[in-house]
């Protein structure tokens, strides 16, 4: 049943955000600290568990498959809904500091990919994306 | 005529979401046909349509003077719900549908590294803007850096540390800056930082963090890296309402005094 699915991806989420909101509060954050990453982690063991076979396999499965192929599109409904009035109205300032933090991190993700990657056997992609990372972060940067 | 747009306009109140699926649907397959014809599939349908939902947003926000870009647009409430915070996060839990747990154990360390420096240079960087702009208070300071953290974190700190409000308003810019800079440039510049595989995505993700950049930019350059890149992103938020107020500000507070 289709709706198995949708419920136990229901499930997770709410788990998850509780988990997240418990989180914030033993931290003393005012926001959610990764309820859907704990939610995301729930869905995956929840799908390597015997326990939840029918819940995620034929047609309960394709209740989860419904929704992550619905993921592209309520991307772009999200992008339709941001401020970007709000954005472009920052002025020089909010430019500056946005694009110099999304530079200095695109910069990161060749370096901070190398980590741990060392004792695998299988980082075919390692020493590729490592001296394309050098070329292009002075590009970016 | 008139009648018949009468009409119209009553059922489109009454079924808002459904009036969001059949736009978007409408603007997905436009965008991929204008992948295929006029850049021959070098750009990818849903980098395009991410770039025509952002222009709408621009519109709309014009048109209405409000916060939700088209969504405020009765007609287009719809969109609202749709690419809200609930079925976004909905959508994008269950992208990990299918994900190997090994995977996300190989790159864990990774991303929680990822995590914490990706706050403190964002946060570095958009301090250090805040100051050549001439900001010289501590509490400015911070909430501007913030607000290059993500666009959460920047009020959440401002109000914990009482900023005023339009620094405050301005950190929200940076972070909105920040995040639709992430969704339209992560696509081009994904090759050129091996964001090819589920371990730099995680990193990306973790380094990036706004949770909507994130999910549009990976979308936009290969879904099946989604998963992996919005797993760390969520705690990047949480993080830096974490960090940022508190040791941070402590950090900045010291440099200036």
């Amino acid at each position: 049943m289709v709706i198995y699915g949708v419920a136990l991806l229901s499930g997770c989420l709410l788990l998850g955000s509780l988990g997240g909101e418990l989180l914030g509060v033993i931290l003393g954050v005012q926001a959610n600290v990764g309820g859907v990453g704990l939610a995301m982690l729930l869905l995956v063991l929840a799908c390597s568990s015997p326990k939840f076979k029918t819940l995620v396999e034929g047609a309960s499965g394709n209740g989860i498959r419904f929704w992550s192929a619905m993921y592209i599109p309520i991307v772009v409904a999200m992008a339709a809904r941001q401020n970007v009035v709000a954005a472009v109205d920052g002025g020089l300032l909010a430019l500056a500091a946005g694009v110099g933090a999304v530079a200095a991190s695109f910069a990161l993700v060749p370096i901070l990919s190398r980590i741990g990657s060392k004792g695998d056997a299988d980082s075919r992609n390692h020493p590729a994306s490592s001296t394309d990372g050098s070329i292009d972060e002075t590009g970016i940067t | 005529m008139e009648l018949v747009k009468e009409l119209l306009l009553k059922i489109a109140d009454r079924t808002d979401l459904v009036v969001a699926f059949a736009l978007v649907g409408i603007t997905v397959w436009t965008s991929y046909l204008i992948s295929n014809k006029l850049t021959r599939g070098r750009i990818h349908g849903s980098a395009i349509a991410i770039v025509l939902g952002l222009f709408a947003a621009f519109w709309g926000g014009v048109a209405t003077g409000g916060k939700a870009g088209v969504a405020d647009l009765p007609l287009l409430a719809g969109i609202g719900i749709m690419g809200g915070g609930m079925l976004r996060d909905f959508a994008i839990v269950a992208t990990a549908f299918g994900v190997h747990f090994d995977e996300l154990k190989k790159a864990g360390l990774a991303g929680v590294i990822a995590i914490v420096s990706g706050v403190i240079v964002s946060f570095a960087v958009g301090a250090v803007t805040a100051v050549l702009f001439g900001y010289t208070d501590a509490t400015s300071i911070t909430t501007i850096g913030a607000g290059a953290v993500t666009y959460i974190v920047g009020p959440v700190t401002g109000t914990a540390i009482g900023a005023s409000s339009d620094v405050i308003a301005l950190s929200v810019a940076a972070g909105l800056v920040k995040s639709i800079l992430v969704m339209v440039g992560t696509p081009i510049v994904a090759k050129h930082i091996g964001l090819d595989n589920p371990r730099s995505a995680m990193v990306f993700g973790g380094l990036m963090g706004t949770t909507s950049g994130v999910a549009g930019g990976l979308a936009a350059t290969d879904p099946k890296l989604v998963p992996y890149g919005a797993m760390t992103a969520t705690f990047y938020t949480g993080f830096g309402c974490l960090l940022v107020p508190s040791v941070l500000f402590l950090i900045v507070r010291a440099l200036t005094a």
